[in-house]
């Protein structure tokens, strides 16, 4: 029985941090005397700040209040596929909040900070011989940063040697940051079709390269959770035709320590930290997305390296690179989730790792199983997948009219987080289920038992799912009026007169 | 109250089991009578009133009498608003005409109607774009892109269209010689446009939908066009809404939505041109042809474009034949065809070719 925990008022929820502010209300107090002067440029002094005014213990219980309204993966069992939520371990964060790892500011002197330079240095090289690549920037903030980054390199590569090539290819089933990232860094896209076995169309492919191929994107295993077989003679396919190959590392999760990229061809990589090494993400950052290259891209790498003076055992920033694409960041990374993910690197170690990647594959196979056995939803291919499942709940909509939209609003209600729904857009009614390797069989059990009770509520009480979810602190949202009339600040919420 | 005109051509389909190819005109009629045709209309009508049964009591269903439209409305329970006067056993396109002059003035919402591409043209005679129409397939030739998959499916997008509503997308009306079409040679025009309800899945089996952004997409597919245009190259621009957006790009609004017009410098140099000025406006200069999938087919070439002849595509030359397509266009036609007239060019254009999707996107796609 779930009952998401509901703050609010008659008229709605929580109110907003600026709805609570009372004129005067104050923090702290702040004595006049024992402030120092400080000059303001003339043009930046402000005359009021509008900022809200709270004591300490409303803004404690305003925050406390909203964070028991989170739908988070603390609390509860999160499928979404792709995004890899699977645990967050605690050491990780202890280990981030050290002093060492706080207390410390970019621009000091690299010899107070040896301790952070040996950390990235080492995550640098774990990273590396994870993926099989030569050298790894850890600055891209993101994923889509990363492949931004790759895409940067794969042009200066070509650019270098003279060779101004402008078409990316990328599957159709990719994620749409990839269409995005190559649409940035100045190329056109040409998008090629999955073939019936949801895997790259090799015919489509041939046609598709030329001399104008710059390179090809790819993600393995690929977003419906399968394995591109024969990524040999994509391999060989684009290189023949002079471009390079990308990987996608969202779904590092379903090879990870079981097959390295570098193998398959790639001669660009990025990783997702907070996907794979399991940094906490869901709310828009802070993500990383570090970029490893083969031995040929390595000159371009942007700006600083951190390297290893073996003689003197010193780490230092090496800005001595004079082929370097430049800066893509300020500073060297978001540091903080660089320390979660080698500290959680460091507590799988080699083994674990594998273990970890065993298990995520087992469990969405399990999953995929189980499911399968319903009426309504079917894995969207006949074949077992990788670390995520894809299903079609379109069987499910022509017998009875439920949607995957409904079905996902519906998971809500057993106290889970609903999958992706409606991606893969080659699929339809797709619902992409990712459990990862941090769940139990009870919980697969929930999920699978959960499953089987919406496809016959489907038939039976479909009222249930149209207007589910019912168990949460909000009701089903009106996604259509959200994009048209998105309110995302307190500016825009004053400008539409709702406050 | 929506309203819901329905019209049934109980002679539609007739044709086709009986190898006539189509019942336009009484001479046709009479023999697919001889040779044993029974109507196939009624029960496909049927077939998809089925399906707007829950709503019996939401709808006022206006209908043409008889075979018509009544007695299929009156079989599934609906007590249908009845119009006009019919002759049992001989109607014709005039009935239908006159059936949805008068549901347009009584202001439906949507028009059903049961039949093929000759019924949907006729419709289209009286309304044009005006008021939205939806086919139920039950002809022999259904080569316009108004209809829904099968009777259910159009009954279910009815039912959807007007309960929920839904967007609109502008289809192509073909017109189909049905002379040639016996001698075996499909021979094309695209007759118009009408606004038909879009429901990528139900329309035709479709992976994307996002109807609503169709125009817009058709825009950013126009700028990367105008883009990447050169001077001093004849543009030969074939029809359609997706080629009439390039030409609107470049400010010029008075090309043909139907026929080819040539643009040379960003400038539109003639419109409305046949194969002979075509290849006299390309002779001795560079050309590209500008061509976009019509009708439900996904033809690019044989299908209301036939002024751009084989010789016209040779004398271009096959690598200068550029296709745009939205990806909710490729959605309803995920494969390409071609019939330009000449088989061995058509095996030359076979295989996967770029079509221009969006700004700087393309797509590769089969050309059967």
């Amino acid at each position: 029985m779930f009952r998401q925990a509901r703050w609010g008022t008659d008229s709605g929820l929580e109110p907003l941090v600026f709805e609570l502010s009372r004129q005067g209300r104050r923090g702290c107090a702040f004595r006049p005397e024992r402030l120092s002067e400080v000059e303001i440029p003339e043009n930046m002094r402000r005359t009021s700040l509008n900022l809200p005014e709270l004591s300490e213990p409303e803004v404690v219980r305003h925050y406390t209040r909203l964070s028991q309204m989170n739908y988070c993966i603390d609390l509860v069992f999160y499928p979404i596929g792709s995004c890899t939520m699977k645990y967050n371990p605690k050491i990780c964060d202890e280990m981030a909040s050290l002093d060492g790892c706080t207390q410390v500011h970019p621009d000091q002197d690299e010899s107070t900070v040896q301790g952070c330079l040996e950390l990235m240095y080492r995550l640098e090289r774990a990273l590396a011989e994870i993926t099989g690549m030569n050298r790894v920037c850890l600055h891209p903030a993101a994923g889509a940063h990363g492949e931004l980054l790759g895409l940067l390199l794969i042009r200066a590569y070509h650019g270098w040697r003279g060779d101004a090539r402008d078409e990316v290819i990328v599957p159709d089933s990719a994620h749409g940051t990839n269409f995005a990232s190559a649409a940035m860094a100045g190329f056109r896209v040409k998008v090629i079709p999955s073939d019936a076995r949801g895997r790259v169309d090799m015919e489509a492919l041939e046609a598709a390269v030329s001399e104008r191929t710059a390179a090809m994107m790819l993600t393995n295993p690929n977003t419906l959770g399968l394995f591109e077989d024969r990524i040999l003679e994509i391999a060989e396919l684009v290189h023949g035709a002079g471009g390079l190959l990308y990987y996608d590392g969202a779904n590092m999760n379903g090879i990870l320590g079981k097959a390295r990229p570098g193998d398959m061809g790639f001669d660009v990589v990025h990783l997702n930290l907070h996907k794979t090494f399991s940094s906490p993400h869901g709310g828009g950052g802070p993500g990383s997305g570090p970029v490893g290259v083969s031995e040929k891209l390595e000159r371009f790498l942007p700006v600083p390296l951190v390297q290893h003076d073996e003689k003197t055992g010193r780490y230092y920033l090496d800005y001595d690179r004079p082929d370097s694409i430049g800066k893509i960041k300020a500073f060297y990374g978001n540091f903080g989730v660089l320390v979660r993910a080698y500290t959680y690197l460091l507590m799988m170690g080699e083994e674990g790792l594998r273990e970890a990647t065993e298990a995520a594959v087992v469990n969405a196979n399990y999953v995929r199983k189980k499911v399968s056995e319903t009426r309504g939803f079917k894995p969207a291919f006949d074949c077992a997948c990788k670390h995520e499942v894809v299903f079609s709940a379109e069987p499910l909509r022509r017998e009875t009219g439920i949607t995957a939209r409904d079905v996902a609003k519906r998971i809500l209600d057993y106290g889970m987080h609903a999958p992706t729904y409606y991606f893969p857009p080659i699929v339809p009614e797709a619902l992409m289920v990712e459990p990862t390797e941090t769940e139990t069989k009870e919980e697969l059990d929930r999920f699978v038992r959960a499953m089987h009770e919406i496809d016959r509520d489907a038939r039976e009480n479909p009222e249930r799912l149209c207007s589910a979810p019912s168990a949460t602190a909000i009701g089903r949202l009106d996604e259509l009026r959200a994009a048209r009339e998105p309110i995302l600040s307190w500016r825009m919420y004053v400008k539409a007169g709702r406050s | 109250m929506k309203k819901l005109g329905l019209v049934v051509n109980p002679i539609a389909g007739m044709g086709g089991r009986v190898g006539l190819k189509g019942t336009d005109g009484p001479e046709a009629l009479r023999r697919a009578i001889e040779l044993g045709a029974e109507p196939v209309a009624p029960e496909r009508a049927i077939a998809a009133l089925e399906r707007l049964i829950p709503l019996k009591d939401q709808i006022q269903l206006i209908t043409y009498p008889g075979e018509m439209g009544e007695s299929e409305a009156r079989k599934c329970g609906f007590d249908p608003v009845v119009v006009g006067e019919v002759r049992e056993g001989q109607t014709t396109a005039e009935d239908t005409k006159d059936a949805v002059r008068r549901m347009v003035e009584l202001g439906v919402d949507l028009i059903l109607f049961v039949g093929g591409d000759g019924t949907a043209g006729d419709i289209h005679d009286v309304v044009g774009n005006r008021v939205p129409v939806l086919g139920v397939p039950s002809g022999v030739k259904i080569y316009s892109a108004v209809f829904a998959n099968t009777p259910e499916a159009a009954g279910e997008v009815a039912a959807l269209f007007l309960s929920h509503g839904l967007p609109f997308r502008e289809a192509e009306i073909m017109d189909i010689d049905e002379e040639a079409y016996r001698r075996d040679e499909l021979a094309a025009d695209l007759k118009g446009y009408a606004s038909v309800p879009y429901e990528p899945i139900m329309m035709q089996a479709g992976k994307e939908s996002s109807s609503g952004f169709e125009t817009a997409d058709q825009k950013a597919i126009a700028r990367w066009m105008v883009e990447l245009m050169e001077r001093g190259r004849v543009y030969i621009l074939g029809p359609g809404t997706t080629t009439r957006a390039v030409a609107e790009e470049l400010g010029i609004y008075d090309s043909t939505l139907l026929g080819v017009d040539l643009i040379v410098d960003y400038r539109l140099m003639k419109k409305d041109v046949n194969e002979r000025q075509i290849l006299e406006a390309i002779e001795g200069r560079p050309a590209s042809i500008i061509v976009s999938p019509l009708g439900r087919q996904g033809f690019i070439f044989g299908r209301g474009n036939q002024q751009i002849s084989p010789g016209v595509i040779r004398k271009a030359g096959r690598k200068n034949i550029i296709v745009l397509a939205t990806p909710q266009k490729l959605s309803l036609t995920p494969v390409l065809k071609v019939d330009t007239g000449d088989p061995a060019l058509d095996g030359e254009l076979r295989g996967y070719i770029p079509v221009i999707t969006g700004y700087m996107q393309t797509h590769m796609v089969k050309v059967l």
